[in-house]
């Protein structure tokens, strides 16, 4: 039985296979390379990544840090970060955003100011980690300053379950633990002081 | 005897003064009198196998680089993001100025005048802590033009990824230090010929280099006489899971896997016992937790032998109240996020594995599925340009091989459960394996197949 290709609907972005990133639009001609000119982009921004640049034979290496740089900024590698990053970088903002949709600590859409990782894989799911998320998404609730992600491996295995709160290890988790975290983060205040991985001695 | 772990805890470690007080950086003043030559040969003599995975020994890694005067590189690989592993986040936070003086000789011994530190985008404070030490090694001239009045030059950089498993694979880590997306390369080149940029260029975990100064402090031939014969030096082995006491534990090479399990990680939780236990990392091949695997040497080979491998030194423990589907589907779903896309085996393999775990779940497959799904592993191993697919393969694999009644049962009582009434006959159309017995076409009545 022939299937008629012409017989198979097509998705909203106009192929007939459902994608796997998000699609481009076919309409518009490819984005070159940002005018300095007509790209404004913030002092302190570009001598941020010009200072990385500066640290490599090739300047392309500074790509992930300058993405890092203009997601600090913006909250999210939103198109105009991409635009100001790819503008000191003279690089299109394909390449860049190619990058951000590959590594897991960009964001291609927007996101809370805090990054709430929840780690989510074997040693920590082997404790219990499944219903830490759970409760930590539901902790957070919908305030939008929250982005809570399950994560994987953050190698904290030996705090399981564990959680990284703005770059800020905490663990072992018990359930009640997310109301505080998000109490902490809300007032400003150091995440879960008694349970900080920086502070925990070696096993030996 | 601890070489890594000494004085560990001390807040003062992590300082150039401590660190100095405690006989730091003497090994790189003598390394730097000697001849590039002599600092190979003491690691080529010490038989220090690389702690990142592979288990390479790390004197031959570096008498591979050309020699000559040309732009050459060591990159430290400290993406460390093995399920499983955090022993070189422990070491570069408490420890971060024996890792630089390693890759400071390191660099010495190849000529190379470049060096990074790859640290995963996550450990936030790790690298702010080498950011730090890195300025104080660099005001005190350990790195920089001329070193100790010496002609050796050295840049080191510290560049933070942004959490992608795949950039642990080093072509895949040079790609992403390039700036790029972490794929990894075709073999050969390797990079010890051709690497970052171009160059010849050594990679080597974080706590490889650490070994570095203790090599040069015991002398090749000394440091050779700790462990077995084949497996030398000390070792941080990272135990988690459903143990008591989880974290860093640094042990002889060759300890019995059992003393560090029991002895120093305090075993299952009271009343439990081991059901399965990955000896290295979630990339490694399960062991069941019976005497026969318990009693193993912890050294590269025995591990091997035994059909696992050590990998990056670090054991989960999987205890009998977990269903080991439940650890498969984990595993598996991790390796096909992290898949890069690159290889088709990997990319499809790992999810069309979730897929038929997910099947086994919920009751839906029958056992014939279990012979499809190894066959799926067979099929990645060896087939990609790097190892991420096998590393999903050998596990899933091993669970398969030595729990298949489990998983078996798992699909009786799933299927119950979700009241799929019993398990259809079906057709065995793959490889004929395990005790299901190649059914003759005839005998089946096709329309009671077809649910």
């Amino acid at each position: 039985m022939a299937i008629d290709p012409s017989q198979v609907p097509r998705f909203a972005h106009g192929s007939r296979v459902p994608g796997w990133d998000d699609s481009a639009d076919l309409t518009k001609d490819p984005a070159v390379v940002p005018d300095p000119a007509t790209t404004p982009v913030p002092d302190h921004v570009r001598v941020a990544i010009e200072a990385q640049m500066a640290k490599y034979p090739d300047v392309r290496s500074a790509a992930i840090p300058a993405l890092h740089i203009v997601q600090r900024e913006h909250g999210w590698c939103s198109p105009t970060a991409i635009e100001q990053a790819a503008c000191v970088m003279r690089l299109t903002p394909a390449y860049l955003t190619a990058l951000a949709t590959f590594y897991d600590m960009f964001s291609t859409t927007p996101k809370g100011r805090h990054d709430v990782y929840v780690c989510t894989n074997i040693s920590c799911s082997l404790l219990g980690a499944d219903a830490v998320y759970e409760a930590m998404l539901s902790a957070a609730g919908d305030d939008p300053d929250f982005h809570v992600k399950a994560f994987e491996c953050l190698g904290a295995c030996d705090i399981a379950p564990m959680a990284s709160v703005d770059g800020e290890y905490v663990g072992p988790l018990e359930l009640e633990d997310c109301a505080r975290i998000v109490e902490d983060v809300k007032a400003g205040r150091e995440v879960l002081p008694d349970k900080q991985l920086r502070k925990r001695k070696a096993a030996g | 005897m601890k070489q890594l772990f000494e004085n560990i805890d001390d807040p003062e470690l992590a300082t150039l003064d401590g660190y100095s007080r405690r006989g730091g950086y003497e090994m790189l003043r003598r390394a730097l009198q000697t001849e590039p030559q002599d600092v190979l040969q003491e690691m080529l003599d010490s038989g220090v196998r690389g702690r990142g995975g592979a288990g390479f020994a790390m004197g031959k890694k570096m008498s591979f680089i050309p020699k000559g005067t040309m732009d050459k590189y060591l990159v430290c690989n400290a993406d460390e993001s093995e399920p499983g592993a955090f022993k070189d986040r422990e070491l570069m936070q408490k420890n971060p100025h024996q890792l630089i003086e390693g890759i400071i000789i390191g660099a010495y011994a190849i000529g190379a005048n470049k060096s990074f530190i790859f640290i995963r985008g996550e450990y936030k404070y790790p690298a702010d802590v080498l950011d730090a030490a890195l300025a104080e090694a660099r005001a005190a001239g350990y790195i920089g033009e001329r070193i100790l009045g010496s002609d050796h030059t050295l840049d080191l950089v510290v560049h933070r990824g942004a959490g992608a498993y795949i950039c642990g694979e080093e072509t895949a880590l040079l790609d992403a230090l390039e700036g790029k997306r972490g794929n990894p390369r075709l073999k050969p080149p390797f990079p010890a010929v051709q690497g970052l940029y171009k160059g010849p260029t050594l990679i080597n975990n974080v706590e490889t280099l650490m070994n570095v100064p203790v090599v040069m402090r015991l002398g090749g031939a000394e440091y050779a006489k700790i462990g077995t014969e084949t497996s030398t030096g000390t070792k941080v082995v990272s135990i988690s899971g459903c143990v008591q006491r989880p974290g860093n534990y640094e042990v002889v090479l060759g300890t019995s896997a059992r003393k560090i399990i029991f002895g120093l990680a305090g075993g299952p939780p009271e009343g439990r016992t081991i059901k399965a236990w990955f000896p290295g990392g979630s990339s490694a091949p399960v062991l069941p937790g019976t005497d026969e695997y318990l009693d193993l040497p912890y050294d590269f080979d025995s591990l091997a032998k035994a059909g696992s491998m050590l990998g990056s030194g670090s054991i989960i423990i999987v205890d009998d109240s977990i269903p080991i589907v439940d650890v498969a589907l984990k595993t598996a779903k991790f390796y096909r996020h992290e898949s890069c896309g690159k290889c088709t085996p990997c990319r499809e393999g790992t999810n069309w594995t979730v897929k038929m775990l997910e099947r086994v779940r919920t009751g839906e497959a029958t056992p014939m599925d279990l012979d499809i799904m190894a066959s799926v592993q067979e099929q990645i191993i060896g087939n990609c340009l790097c190892v991420l697919g096998d590393s999903m393969a050998m596990p899933i694999g091993s669970m398969i091989k030595h729990f298949r009644e489990e998983f078996e049962a798992h699909i009786e009582a799933a299927r119950e459960q979700n009241g799929l009434g019993a398990a259809i006959p079906q057709v065995n159309r793959g490889r004929q394996a395990g005790p299901y017995p190649m059914l003759d076409p005839a005998d089946v009545d096709p329309t009671a197949a077809v649910a």
